[in-house]
């Protein structure tokens, strides 16, 4: 791994990175806030302003007043909380069952060589090639037989299975990279591959399984297609389809849309945001050499 | 972590029956000594540990993948769904008409080139985000995770919906901005009158909500860097683009490969922002091929053709992605 640069050519000079040098990095990353992050501010002082600010032909950087009349409108619409009740039970089993099942996979693969491993990974790889909308008119069918039509259980096991392949080759990226002696040692030591398993891997995994449910929690809590075909009930509809309701033939709500998207965005980004200590402790916490 | 360590765990087994709970396993092993039982287990073990992903993925996508091959081979329309009428078998007639109509090679190229364009740039301002992520102070960070997980976080409807509003004609703020600009008038322009500017920001739309993910990924990735190994290359007077082809690249590339690969196949179905952004009834301008089966299986009414062209979908997306295949094959092989 010889880099093909000169060599001594000004050795050491960005070993810690100089306080100036960073102030400049620090400036590139607030511009890259400001840009990634105006169309997310847009959305958020649309949702405060007064309604007839919004639909004007001279828009203004910044809401001249502040109202939470929009967050009202949206909460009040039918069915709001009936479809966060949906949302959170078919986002939380859809997460439950796929990073579980997943794990499991992931460890397979990961640390066992076995006949038809090779083959499960081409069958990973290639089920995510196909276009899942492409397979709608036949789930619906198939869960129409089964009786699980308008029923959570329906979506739930959809979502687990459209996120499974994605979650066990995410797993099992972070599983390869905890050394395997690790366990080995832990099993020297009269652990069993189950408790070595639990005991030593489990936790230096846990930034992986944060990693990987939110993933699957993203996927379950923004989808909108399958969500919208399977489920017939106004009450059952994830807060994705509720969202559709501000869209009517007369034009968008902008403004109780925005705080409707508000209110849904909320719960992940807050998950998010609690867990990210997580991430990073555990990331420090994983990084056992030898 | 080579090949042989781990088929040596393999081959000395024995015939220990499978899977005990763990508590009672543990005492077994103390009782029995230190490595041979575990060995015994791990011939059956993977199979016990693969069997619960194997059931769900081909009860929920393999028999509909099977079922969306045999749909194309006939004529299914709304009224065999409904009267449970058997459809007819068409044999191939589905995919001449399909490959044999000019409307569908243009869908192809537009697919095409809206992929490259989307991947191209998701990747590379991703990366780029990555690395800026890795070199500023920790506030600052941890500012620039927040807002990419709030644009992560956003629904596609919602994200949709926010650039419609940004981009609409009359109450658009992007207008409103433009025509501020000196000799510049863009009061009441239509960016959607033409399927070129159209797609362009429809791009725009997809590349903004994916980068969160891509930049995301590849910075935990670049955690995994040993600092010590980035250190020795600079002793060794590697300097940046080096360090990074060299030391940081190689560390960092299976899950570039992952994350391009992913890329390719979101942007492939790419479905839900352009229906929205069109109200539900895109025009030929801004047809793309996931969109396309989608069209032909409910507008047009015949779920063969849709499926047809799902599943010439997937074989030009697999042609597209054997390298890539190869390479995470490669990956999966090593370890």
């Amino acid at each position: 791994m010889s880099a093909a640069v000169k060599p001594g050519s000004a050795a050491g000079v960005t070993y810690h990175t100089p306080k100036k040098r960073r102030a400049g990095w620090n400036i590139l990353g607030g511009i890259t806030v400001v840009i990634m992050g105006f169309p997310v501010y847009w959305m958020i002082i649309t949702a405060l302003r007064p309604s007839q600010e919004i639909l004007s032909y001279h828009q203004k950087l910044y809401p001249s007043s502040v109202t939470l009349n929009q967050f009202k409108r949206a909460m009040d619409m039918p069915n709001f909380w009936d479809n966060v009740k949906s949302s959170v039970i078919i986002s939380a089993f859809s997460v439950i069952i796929a990073i579980g099942i997943g794990l499991l996979a992931a460890y397979a693969i990961g640390r066992f060589r076995f006949w038809g491993r090779r083959g499960l990974i081409i069958a990973l790889l290639v089920i995510q090639l196909i276009p899942a909308t492409s397979m709608l008119i036949p789930i619906y069918i198939q869960l129409n037989k089964a009786g699980g039509l308008n029923e959570y259980w329906g979506v739930i096991v959809v979502y687990a299975a459209t996120t499974l392949p994605f979650s066990v080759w995410m797993l099992r990226g972070f599983i390869i990279n905890i050394p395997k002696e690790l366990e080995e040692s832990a099993m020297v030591d009269g652990c069993s591959q189950m408790t070595a398993f639990r005991r030593v891997i489990l936790p230096l995994l846990a930034p992986g399984l944060v990693a990987a449910s939110i993933y699957a929690l993203m996927t379950a809590w923004n989808e909108y297609l399958f969500a919208y075909v399977l489920l017939q009930d106004n009450d059952k509809y994830t807060l994705s389809v509720w969202l559709l309701d501000f869209t009517t033939q007369r034009g968008t709500d902008y403004g109780a849309l925005m705080a409707g998207s508000i209110l849904i965005a909320l719960p992940v980004v807050i998950f998010f945001l609690f867990v990210q200590r997580k991430v990073a402790s555990g990331l420090t916490a994983g990084a056992v050499k030898g | 972590m080579s090949a042989a360590d781990t088929h040596a765990s393999g081959q000395v087994t024995g015939g220990r029956p499978i899977g005990p709970p763990p508590a009672s396993h543990r005492s077994a092993t103390k009782g029995s000594g230190r490595t041979t039982p575990r060995n015994r287990q791990s011939r059956t073990l993977p199979y016990l540990l693969i069997t619960p992903a194997l059931l769900i993925m081909a009860g929920v996508l393999g028999y509909p993948l099977v079922d969306t091959i045999v749909l194309s081979f006939q004529d299914e329309r709304r009224n065999n769904l409904w009267s449970g009428t058997a459809p007819p078998w068409v044999g191939l007639d589905q995919y001449t008409s399909v490959l044999g109509d000019g409307e569908f090679w243009g869908v192809v190229v537009r697919t095409v080139v809206f992929v490259v364009v989307c991947v191209l740039l998701t990747m590379s301002l991703g990366l780029l985000l990555a690395l800026l992520m890795q070199r500023v102070s920790n506030w600052m960070r941890i500012t620039m995770s927040s807002v990419m997980i709030a644009v992560w976080a956003m629904p596609l409807l919602v994200a949709t919906s926010v650039f419609k509003f940004m981009f609409d004609s009359d109450y658009g703020l992007v207008n409103q901005l433009l025509t501020r600009l000196p000799g510049v008038d863009y009061t009441r322009h239509n960016w959607f009158l033409n399927g070129t500017s159209g797609m362009a920001i429809i791009a725009g739309l997809v590349i903004w909500g994916a980068i969160p993910f891509i930049a995301i990924s590849l910075h935990a990735a670049l955690t995994q860097v040993p600092k010590e190994l980035e250190e020795a290359a600079r002793i060794d007077g590697a300097r940046g683009i080096g360090i990074f082809r060299f030391v940081t690249f190689p560390v960092i590339k299976p899950v570039f490969v992952m994350t391009s690969t992913l890329s390719v196949i979101w942007d492939f179905g790419v479905l839900g922002q352009i229906l929205l952004m069109r109200n539900g009834h895109p025009e030929q301008d801004y047809q793309v091929l996931g969109l396309y089966s989608y069209t032909q299986a409910f507008t047009v009414n015949s779920f063969s053709r849709g499926a047809a062209i799902s599943v010439i979908t997937v074989l030009l997306l697999s042609g597209v992605s054997v390298y890539y295949l190869r390479q995470l094959l490669k990956i999966g092989e090593v370890e």
